[in-house]
């Protein structure tokens, strides 16, 4: 048997099917459960980290054709460099979540049994290893739906909360009118492939090589564009995003914000760059536009939040519009013939689904590790964890940091990349694009700048101070195996921000396969340490020498000013004289986040209240001040409330045909008996 | 491998380390002149710091490692940001690890961790500092990258060395969409360093400060660290906005002769930027906090300004 990368990914398929097979036989013992199945993931994940790194580095194209599915319409399965760098995505983050797993899932133990999470847990990461390798419309789609339903079920799992099962039911209609739209795109492209004649134009290979004419190809781009986003989460089709996410337990938070969204990441790019191929430069207007907006509102709504899973929710919005930001631009280069500054645009969006995957599995591992020990969402109630979870706190810190965009972490690779394309932007013809793109890039720096005041907040909030809260819980430091998740969750990631020509280096054929053209973002003497893009003398950064050098400045003052040892005292906080200072009196999220509501508030439905109770004796002493604070998604009375509305009032009306009496059924197949008889005759 | 591009950056970081205290001390000298009282001369910085230097630290109970890691960091990016930006010659050996994208993030690191640390103790003061200073951050940071993209369009780099060289050796010596961008720069140079009108920086009293309001529970070589870094980063705006709008005198690569004359006019440009910064000082009174949208948003629209003006004009 010849080991290739397909046959690596294959097996993990295979082996994450096996383990949702072997899981009834072994529920009776609900601890060997976990510590099986989830060993399983990691296995399967590893292989699929392996294929997927190999898939990537070999520049391999590989094809097989399972004979299962309806007869005559095979699955087509394919691995390319494009689907091989998803699968490293996915499956590098199954692997640190599948670790983190063995420890976080333990938490239900004779709460509830978690066959069913680790049942539909394997079928998820499945359904995303096979939505990637899929090469024909029908075998794309049903991945899609196991993903999806899986995902539904995974979100459903603490199903006795009544805001759990509204949004996965949320979740589950969104995702559905997205499938919709991506499966009548599908249908535009193979119904023009095989001439509407017969189903063959239904594999990617057909519809690569169909040309479409323009108008054919502008609806299916414009389908999978709203499907994918709706799955992606894209402003104005976020809302369901932040319902869901947080619900879920917080590993499988960790996969749908880190990697569920990247599938939506991978159809865009496939169906644009790979299976349409040629397209106008407004398509890729569309994309930056949607890009830029879901970057800034996913920020500033992220800011409002006070509930830790929620607030990493919005910034998962914020995220994917960054990576949009840098496939738009691509585009658009694409369009102009720019073969450079595409390959610049694709990895800058592409290298930022890897860094998001990361930091933000890492964050919302993180944030499971508090849930976990203190049974608290709420970060008014929390405080002071850095003491009691050290480890949890410097690495949520480095999510923290790497999200934030700051050197030298991976976050701040990607953004620069992209900032780079921005500038190279005045290259292009268009005139109304040159002068309005680069405004894109303020954009984005207010998006960096906003995310750096946000994540201050999330840490400061959860893990400095003192504990907001009344009563104050035991809290336990994570075990092993979450430890173990996040540590190397962390550790990627500082590694993809001091290393990121060699990873570039590697990833750079699929820019060449797509765009025509390499990045080549290393050259000259120690090329691994400088990134390079366009040209030595445009811009460079060395994330390595960032870090040394900072390393060394800070190693250097702490030897030289600790040359007289024991000068430093501990003494209580100072007061101000009052010694009536406590807990509550520090800064919470809400008051954090107060200025940036004020001045950004135009854009939100804020309604604030404040009410003085007095007390009797006195008027101007009151008793006790009650805050009242919402913070409403404009988007959700302009764009969803209609169509509930609307939908609602013709369910009812339709549903005035069902009177309850079977004289009135018999009728109505008598009526539809005769129709049919007189039309189809 | 040539030997004195090396002692040129260790020149500058010696410089940077050296004459930062010097430069606050004669922006407060001459606010004190130029306020009628008289001053404690130029080296007071000096002497504050070595009296900080040599005092025992008083920590809150609950400080946590990330409290006593910030002066460390904040010192250490400010030290970085000074071995890149050209202030003698561009002849810097490591120039080309930050352009000036980067050059902005290593200020926001030093913010970011300033302002963990401000909620670090737990009191309202230090949330309320955090809080103020990453929003004004979040204002300023779009601005300041308008401003700079202006000037790399002109000059077709976001490298300070080679943005340096292009304006050294370009055929306009003024260019309308500079103009617009310096005063953008200057007005974000006030913001990002807490000058007036933005912040004070001789102030505690509790409702108006931000900066200070992070640092307050800060003594002794932690202290002393936090002020030498906030000197420095006044120093690397300066030298920033030298060598962005302003880089005659700057010698260029091989030119080691001029080193000398380029340090005496670096010299002279630096006490010219303080004596602006203090009319500046002088001339305005503090914003309130909700009013500074409109004072960084007129930031922002200059440095567009500056950008269209640069597509349409030139």
């Amino acid at each position: 048997m010849i080991v290739t990368p397909m046959w690596l990914l294959s097996s993990s398929v295979l082996l994450l099917f096996l383990t949702v097979l072997l899981t009834p036989l072994i529920k009776g013992s609900q601890r060997f459960l976990i510590n099986t199945s989830f060993t399983l993931t990691s296995v399967a994940s590893l292989l699929g980290v392996i294929g997927g790194v190999w898939a990537v580095g070999g520049g391999t194209t590989e094809k097989i054709i399972l004979e299962i599915g309806l007869p005559a319409l095979p699955f087509h399965m394919r691995i390319d460099p494009l689907a091989g760098y998803f699968i490293t995505v996915i499956s590098l983050l199954s692997l640190f979540v599948s670790l983190y797993s063995i420890g976080y899932i333990k938490g239900y133990l004779g709460r509830r049994p978690v066959t069913s999470l680790v049942i539909c847990y394997c079928l998820f990461i499945a359904g995303m290893l096979m939505v990637v390798l899929a090469d024909d419309a029908l075998f794309f789609l049903v991945s899609w739906e196991v993903m999806a339903a899986a995902s539904y079920f995974l979100v459903m799992f603490e199903d006795e909360h009544i805001e759990n099962r509204r949004a996965a039911f949320l979740y589950i209609v969104v995702a559905h009118v997205g499938a919709i739209a991506i499966l009548l795109s599908f249908g535009v492209m193979a119904g023009l492939a095989g001439d509407f004649e017969n189903f063959s134009g239904y594999t990617f290979d057909a519809m690569r090589q169909a040309q479409l004419p323009v108008q054919w190809a502008t609806a299916a781009f414009l389908l999978a564009f709203f499907g994918f986003a709706a799955k992606a989460g894209v402003v104005p089709l976020h809302v369901w995003l932040p319902e869901a996410h947080p619900v879920a337990p917080s590993n499988v938070s960790a996969l749908m914000s880190g990697v569920m969204l990247k599938t939506a990441i991978y159809g865009i790019v496939r169906v644009t760059f790979d299976l349409i191929g040629d397209f106008p430069w407004w398509w890729g207007a569309i994309v930056l536009i949607l890009g830029l907006v879901s970057a800034v509102m996913g920020v500033l709504y992220a800011l409002m939040q006070h509930d830790l899973k929620r607030l990493l929710a919005y910034h998962s919005v914020e995220n994917i519009g960054i990576i949009l930001i840098g496939i738009g631009l691509s585009m658009i280069f694409t369009s102009y013939h720019m073969p450079l500054l595409a390959a610049l645009g694709l990895i800058a969006g592409l290298y930022h689904t890897l860094n998001h995957a990361m930091f933000k599995g890492l964050l919302f591992m993180g944030a499971g590790a508090v849930l976990h020990a203190t049974h608290e969402r709420n970060m008014e109630e929390m405080g002071g964890l850095i003491h009691r979870m050290p480890w949890t706190a410097a690495l949520f810190l480095i999510g923290c940091v790497s999200i934030s965009a700051l050197p030298p972490f991976n976050g701040f690779v990607s953004e620069w990349l992209t900032f780079q394309a921005f500038l190279l932007s005045p290259a292009l013809p268009n005139q109304l694009l040159k002068l309005l793109v680069p405004l894109g890039a303020a954009l984005l720096a207010l998006t960096g700048a906003l995310a750096a005041a946000c994540f201050v907040k999330a840490f400061g909030v959860t893990f400095l101070g003192h504990w907001r809260g009344h009563h104050t819980p035991r809290v336990r430091e994570a075990d092993f195996p979450m430890r173990l998740g996040m540590v190397l969750a962390a550790a990627t990631c500082f590694l993809l921000g001091v290393l990121p020509t060699v990873v570039i280096d590697w990833m750079d054929i699929i820019s060449e396969q797509l765009t025509g053209s390499k990045l080549r973002v290393s050259t000259g003497a120690y090329s691994w340490m400088w990134l390079t893009p366009i040209a030595p003398e445009r811009a460079s950064y060395s994330g390595t020498i960032v870090f040394l050098g900072i390393l060394f400045v800070v190693v250097a003052a702490y030897l030289v000013l600790h040359v007289k040892p024991g000068a430093i005292h501990r003494a209580p906080i100072w007061d101000c004289g009052f010694e009536k200072i406590n807990q509550r009196m520090q800064y919470n999220a809400t008051s954090f986040s107060m200025p940036i509501r004020r001045i950004f508030g135009f854009l939100f439905n804020i309604k604030e209240q404040v009410k003085l109770i007095p007390r009797a004796a006195h008027p101007f002493f009151p008793k006790k001040i009650n805050y009242y604070l919402r913070v409403r998604d404009r988007f959700w009375g302009w764009l969803y409330k209609p169509v509930v509305e609307v939908s609602f009032y013709l369910s009812r009306r339709v549903g005035r045909l069902q009177q309850g009496r079977i004289q009135a059924y018999l009728i109505y197949s008598f009526i539809t008996i005769i129709v049919l008889l007189v039309f189809s005759r | 491998m040539k030997t004195y591009p090396f002692i040129i950056e260790l020149l500058q970081i010696a410089i940077l380390l050296g004459v930062s205290p010097a430069l606050t001390g004669w922006v407060r000298m001459m606010k004190c002149w130029t306020q009628g009282r008289t001053s404690p001369g130029l080296l007071q910085p000096y002497r504050d710091i070595m009296k900080l230097f040599s005092k025992d630290v008083v920590l809150a109970d609950n400080a946590s490692w990330i409290f006593r890691f910030t002066p460390y960091l904040v010192f250490g990016t400010a030290v970085l940001a000074g071995g890149v930006i050209p202030m003698l010659s561009i002849d810097l050996p490591i120039a080309s690890t930050a352009d000036v994208i980067v050059i902005v993030a290593l200020f926001a690191i030093a913010r970011f961790f300033t302002a963990l640390a401000g909620m670090d103790i737990g009191t309202a003061f230090g949330g309320m500092g955090s809080s103020r200073e990453m929003t004004i951050a979040s204002l300023a940071e779009p601005a300041m990258l308008m401003a700079i993209f202006t000037v790399s369009l002109a000059s077709k780099s976001t490298s300070l060395s080679q943005m340096v060289h292009v304006i050294y050796s370009g055929h306009s010596l003024f260019r309308p969409s500079l103009a617009f961008a310096m005063i953008a720069f200057v007005l974000i140079a006030l913001a990002e360093t807490g000058r007036i009108p933005v912040d004070n920086p001789a102030t505690h009293l509790e409702l108006t400060m931000i900066h200070e309001a992070m640092i307050l529970e800060y003594s002794g070589r932690h202290l002393a660290l936090i002020e030498w870094a906030g000197m420095m980063k006044l120093f690397l705006f300066a030298s920033l906005g030298i060598a962005t709008f302003a880089p005659w005198g700057i010698a260029s690569a091989g030119d080691i002769g001029f080193v000398p004359a380029s340090f005496l006019i670096m010299m002279l440009k630096l006490g010219a930027a303080g004596a602006g910064l203090v009319l500046i000082e002088t001339g305005l009174a503090k914003m309130r906090i909700f009013r500074l949208t409109e004072f960084l948003g007129s930031a922002f629209l200059l440095a567009t300004l500056g950008m269209l003006s640069f597509f349409i004009l030139e």
